[in-house]
C-alpha cells in the first residue's frame, strides 16, 4: 500500500493471548478500503477518546421497516470509505447452529457487498454485518435472500428472538427451545420487520431456569423451562459423586434454597413438594439427578435494561404452560400481550413500565390470567388498594 | 423476480450435525473431561464432545472461513456459537478430539470457558460502530481478557464469574445482571445544538424521554433547555434527538458493577450493584479498568465459599465487608437517589464495622 496507515494504539491490542479483533480488522483492511478507513477512524477514536459516528440515519430495503442501522462517519474527509457504513442485522438460525456451507455463502455475500467485518453475534442474537454503503443495501439483501437469510429486527419492533441450545445438546431442556424460537420468529415476521410498537419488544427462550440466554434480565417476555413432579434420583450415581470427592452435605444439601434435601452418607432424600426447581442440585450432579417428567415452561413478562425508568427483572405471569407444537396457546398469549401493550403503551414505554404504570392486576385481567401466589414474592404492605367491580 | 420478504431465518434443523439430529431431546447427562471440553451422553449411548473456543466476536470473513475449515476437518462441517460469543466445535468422533485441540492450540485459539471459569465477556459495539458509546467495547474486552486469560482455561474458581460490558446505558446485552459489569458512562449534560433540535427533533418526545424530567421546552427558540442539576447524563435524549450530544472525551469513562446473576439457582436472579462510579477512558488498554476487575475477581476467589457467586458471597459477608476486603473506596454515587432508591437503604440497626 502506498499510503501505509499507522495505527500504533490498535497495534498494541494485537499483543496478548486473547484473540484480537485488531487482527480481524487488518485482515479486512487488506481487502477493503472501507475496513481500512474503519481502522483509521477507530485509531482516531483511541487518540481522541470519543466515537466518530454521526447520529444514525434511516436507511432500509424494500418491504422492510427495519433490520438496517444507518451509520455515517463525522470525518468523511479523512475517512471517505466509511462515509456510509451501515449495519445489517441478519436473523440467526435458532440456537446459533450453522453448517459451513451456509457460513461460507454468507461470507461470500458480505465480501461482495460490505466491509468483510461481522459480529458473531450481536447482543440480541442476530448475525451483524458491519458496514456497507447505501447503494449496496438492496443488492446485498437480495443476495442474502437467495441464500436463505432474512433480516432481524430493529427499532420499535419485535427484536429477533433467541434461544438456548436446548434439546439439541442439553439434557435440561424442558421444551424444544429451538423450535419455539423458530415458530415465534416465523409467526411474527411482520412485527419483526415493520416497527409499529410503542418501543422494542424482546422475547428470549431458555429451556430451563439456568437461563443461559439471560431471558429474565432483558426480555419483555421470557419463556423459561420448568417441570412438575419429582426429581428423579439415581442413588448409585449420588454415591459415585460422593466417592468422587463431592461433599454432598455442604455443596448440595446445605445450598438448597428451600432446605428440602437430606443426606445420611448413603441416600439422598428430597421433599419434592418443597423444591422450587432452582436447578442447583441438578447442575451439580447431572448424572444422579434428573428433572421431573412433566415438563413445560413459565412465562415471565416485563424484564428490561434501565432505559427509560430503570431496569426490571421479568415477573411470573404464567406459572406453567405446556409447550408442544403447534404452540397455539403460546402464540395466542403473545398476541394478547402485543395488543394490550400496543393499545395502552406510551411512546418508548416497555411492557414492564406499562405494567408498572397501570398495575399488574390490570394486566392479568386483560390477559385473562387468574392471580396466584406464584406470581409474587410477597403481598403488598400498603393499604392503597381498589375495590372495583369485576376485580377477580 | 419480485423481492421476497418475511421468509424468516434458515431452518435450524438444516444446521444440526447428524449426531444431534439422532439424539435430539434425548441427552442423558454431561461431564467436563477437561477445561473447555464438554462430553454429552445420550440415551442411545452416543457421545458428543463440545470444544468451546473464545472469540473476539468482531470477526472478519477470513476468520469465519478459518473456523469453517476447522469445522469441516473435525466436525463434519458443523459448528455453533454461544450467547457469550464463544465458538463451539461439535465433535462426534472421539478420535478427532485430541487433534482438534492440538490444532486450536497451534493456531492460538483459546479453549476454555466451561465450569468454574471466567468465560468470554458479552459486549457491544463501542467506538467501532455505535453512535452513543461512552467507551470502546472490543478494546476494553481484549485488555481485560488478556489479563484474566488463565481463568478462561481453568476451572478453579469458587463458581463461575460472568463479566459483561456495555458501552452506554442503553445496555445492549444484559450487563445489569452480571457478576461484574463494565458500563460506559457519560458525565456531562448534553450540549444542545438549537439549530439541529429545531430542524430534526420532536420536542415533546425528547422531553418525555428524560427519566429525571430535566428537559423543558424553550418556546422562544423552538428548542429545549436542560436543567443541568437534574441531568444524570444517560444519553436518552440524544437517542431521540441528534441535537443533544452527550459524549465528551474528558468526561466519558467506565463504571464497575458487581454481584448480579441471571440463573435461578439458589437465591435467584439479581441486579449488579455500582461499586466504582468512574474510571477514565485510557486506550488502548484501560489499565485502571483492568486492575479494578482483576482485583474484584481475586478478592472474591480468595474469600468466597465453593459455589458462591460474586453476589452471594457479598450478601453473606455484607457490603461493608466487601468494601473493606476489596479496598474500593465508598463513593457517594453508590447511594441510590433514583425512584428505586428506598429498597437499597439499610432498614435494620444490625450491621458490621
Ligand atoms: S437454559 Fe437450561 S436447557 Fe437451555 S442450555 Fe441452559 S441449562 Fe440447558
Ligand atoms: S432444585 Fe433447588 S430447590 Fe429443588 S431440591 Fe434441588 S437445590 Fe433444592
Ligand atoms: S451499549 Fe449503547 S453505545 Fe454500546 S452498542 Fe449498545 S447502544 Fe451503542
Ligand atoms: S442525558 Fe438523560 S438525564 Fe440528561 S437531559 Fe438527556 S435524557 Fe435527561
Amino acid at each position: 500500500m502506498a499510503d501505509e496507515m499507522k495505527t500504533p494504539l490498535l497495534d498494541d491490542l494485537e499483543k496478548g493471548r486473547w484473540p484480537s479483533f485488531v487482527t480481524d480488522l487488518k485482515q479486512a483492511a487488506a481487502k477493503k478500503a472501507s475496513a481500512k478507513d474503519l481502522m483509521g477512524q477507530l485509531e482516531k477514536s483511541y487518540v481522541d477518546r470519543i466515537g466518530h459516528w454521526k447520529h444514525g440515519g434511516i436507511v432500509g430495503v424494500k418491504g422492510y421497516g427495519g433490520g438496517v442501522i444507518g451509520r455515517y462517519t463525522d470525518m468523511p474527509g479523512d475517512f471517505p470509505g466509511v462515509e456510509h457504513f451501515h449495519t445489517i442485522r441478519v436473523n440467526q438460525p435458532s440456537g446459533w447452529f450453522y453448517n459451513t456451507k451456509a457460513l461460507r455463502e454468507l461470507c461470500e455475500v458480505w465480501d461482495k457487498h460490505g466491509s468483510g467485518l461481522t459480529n458473531f453475534h450481536g447482543a440480541t442474537g442476530d448475525i451483524i454485518l458491519l458496514g456497507t454503503t447505501t447503494d449496496h443495501l438492496q443488492p446485498c439483501f437480495d443476495d442474502l435472500a437467495n441464500i436463505g437469510f432474512d433480516l432481524g429486527g430493529s427499532g420499535s419492533a419485535l427484536r429477533t428472538p433467541s434461544a438456548c441450545v436446548g434439546p439439541a445438546r442439553c439434557e435440561w431442556a424442558c421444551f424444544d427451545s429451538l423450535d419455539v424460537c423458530h415458530t415465534i420468529t416465523n409467526a411474527f415476521q411482520s412485527q419483526l420487520h415493520r416497527p409499529m410498537f410503542p418501543y422494542k419488544f424482546k422475547i428470549k427462550i431458555s429451556g430451563c431456569s439456568n437461563d443461559c440466554v439471560a431471558a429474565i434480565a432483558r426480555s419483555d417476555m421470557s419463556i423459561i423451562g420448568t417441570w412438575k413432579g419429582n426429581i428423579r434420583i439415581n442413588q448409585d450415581e449420588v454415591r459415585a459423586c460422593a466417592q468422587g470427592g463431592m461433599n454432598i452435605q455442604a455443596e448440595v444439601v446445605d445450598l438448597c434454597p428451600t432446605h428440602c434435601m437430606g443426606w445420611d452418607g448413603t441416600t439422598l432424600t428430597l421433599d419434592d413438594r418443597e423444591c422450587n426447581r432452582c436447578m442447583h442440585c441438578i447442575n451439580l450432579m447431572p448424572k444422579a439427578l434428573r428433572q421431573g417428567v412433566e415438563r413445560g415452561a413459565s412465562i415471565l413478562v416485563g424484564g428490561k435494561a434501565p432505559i427509560v425508568h430503570g431496569a426490571l427483572l421479568g415477573w411470573v405471569a404464567v406459572p406453567f404452560i405446556k409447550l408442544e407444537p403447534p404452540y397455539d396457546e403460546l402464540l395466542e398469549f403473545i398476541n394478547k400481550v402485543f395488543d394490550w401493550w400496543d393499545e395502552n403503551g406510551k411512546m418508548r414505554e416497555r411492557l414492564g413500565e406499562l405494567i408498572n404504570r397501570q398495575g399488574m392486576g390490570k394486566f392479568l385481567k386483560a390477559m385473562g390470567l387468574k392471580p396466584a401466589p406464584q406470581m409474587i414474592k410477597r403481598p403488598r404492605a400498603n393499604p392503597y388498594y381498589f375495590w372495583r367491580e369485576g376485580v377477580n | 423476480m419480485a423481492t421476497r420478504t418475511d421468509f424468516g431465518p434458515p431452518d435450524y434443523r438444516e444446521m444440526l450435525p447428524p449426531v444431534i439430529k439422532a439424539n435430539y431431546g434425548k441427552w442423558l447427562y454431561h461431564e467436563r473431561p477437561q477445561p473447555g471440553v464438554l462430553k454429552h451422553v445420550a440415551e442411545s449411548g452416543d457421545a458428543l464432545y463440545t470444544v468451546r473456543v473464545g472469540s473476539e466476536r468482531l470477526l472478519s470473513t477470513d476468520k469465519v472461513r478459518e473456523l469453517c475449515d476447522l469445522a469441516e476437518k473435525y466436525c463434519g462441517g458443523y459448528l455453533r456459537f454461544t450467547s457469550r460469543h464463544n465458538i463451539e466445535f461439535l465433535v462426534s468422533d472421539a478420535n478427532l478430539l485430541a487433534p482438534l485441540l492440538g490444532e486450536l492450540k497451534a493456531r492460538g485459539l483459546p479453549v476454555g470457558g466451561t465450569g468454574h471459569s471466567i468465560t468470554n465477556i458479552v459486549h457491544t459495539q463501542g467506538w467501532v460502530h455505535c453512535h452513543t458509546p461512552a467507551t470502546d467495547a472490543s478494546g476494553v474486552v481484549k485488555a481485560v481478557m488478556d489479563e484474566l486469560f488463565d481463568y478462561f482455561g481453568t476451572m478453579d474458581l469458587p463458581a463461575y464469574c460472568r463479566i459483561s460490558l456495555a458501552c452506554c446505558l442503553n445496555m445492549c446485552g444484559a450487563v445489569h445482571c452480571s457478576d461484574i459489569a463494565i458500563l460506559g458512562i457519560h458525565r456531562k449534560p448534553p450540549q444542545i445544538n438549537h439549530d439541529i433540535v429545531k430542524a430534526k427533533c420532536e420536542i415533546p418526545n425528547v422531553i418525555a424521554a428524560c427519566p429525571t424530567g430535566a428537559i423543558r421546552p424553550d418556546p422562544a427558540r423552538k428548542s429545549l433547555t436542560v436543567n443541568e442539576d437534574r441531568c444524570m447524563y444517560c444519553g436518552n435524549c440524544y437517542t431521540m434527538c441528534p441535537g443533544m450530544p452527550v459524549a465528551d472525551s474528558a468526561g466519558d469513562g467506565v463504571s464497575i458493577w458487581v454481584g448480579g446473576k441471571v440463573s435461578n439457582t439458589r437465591g435467584g436472579p439479581a441486579f449488579s450493584r455500582l461499586v466504582i462510579p468512574y474510571l477514565p477512558n485510557t486506550p488502548p488498554r484501560w489499565p485502571e479498568t483492568v486492575a479494578a476487575v482483576k482485583n474484584i475477581v481475586e478478592v472474591w476467589a480468595k474469600h468466597a465459599r465453593k459455589h458462591e457467586r460474586m453476589g452471594e458471597w457479598i450478601e453473606r459477608i455484607g457490603w461493608e465487608r466487601f468494601f473493606e476486603l476489596s479496598g474500593i473506596p465508598f463513593a457517594e454515587q453508590l447511594i441510590d437517589d433514583f425512584t428505586t432508591a428506598p429498597e437499597t437503604y439499610r432498614t435494620t440497626a444490625a450491621f458490621k464495622w
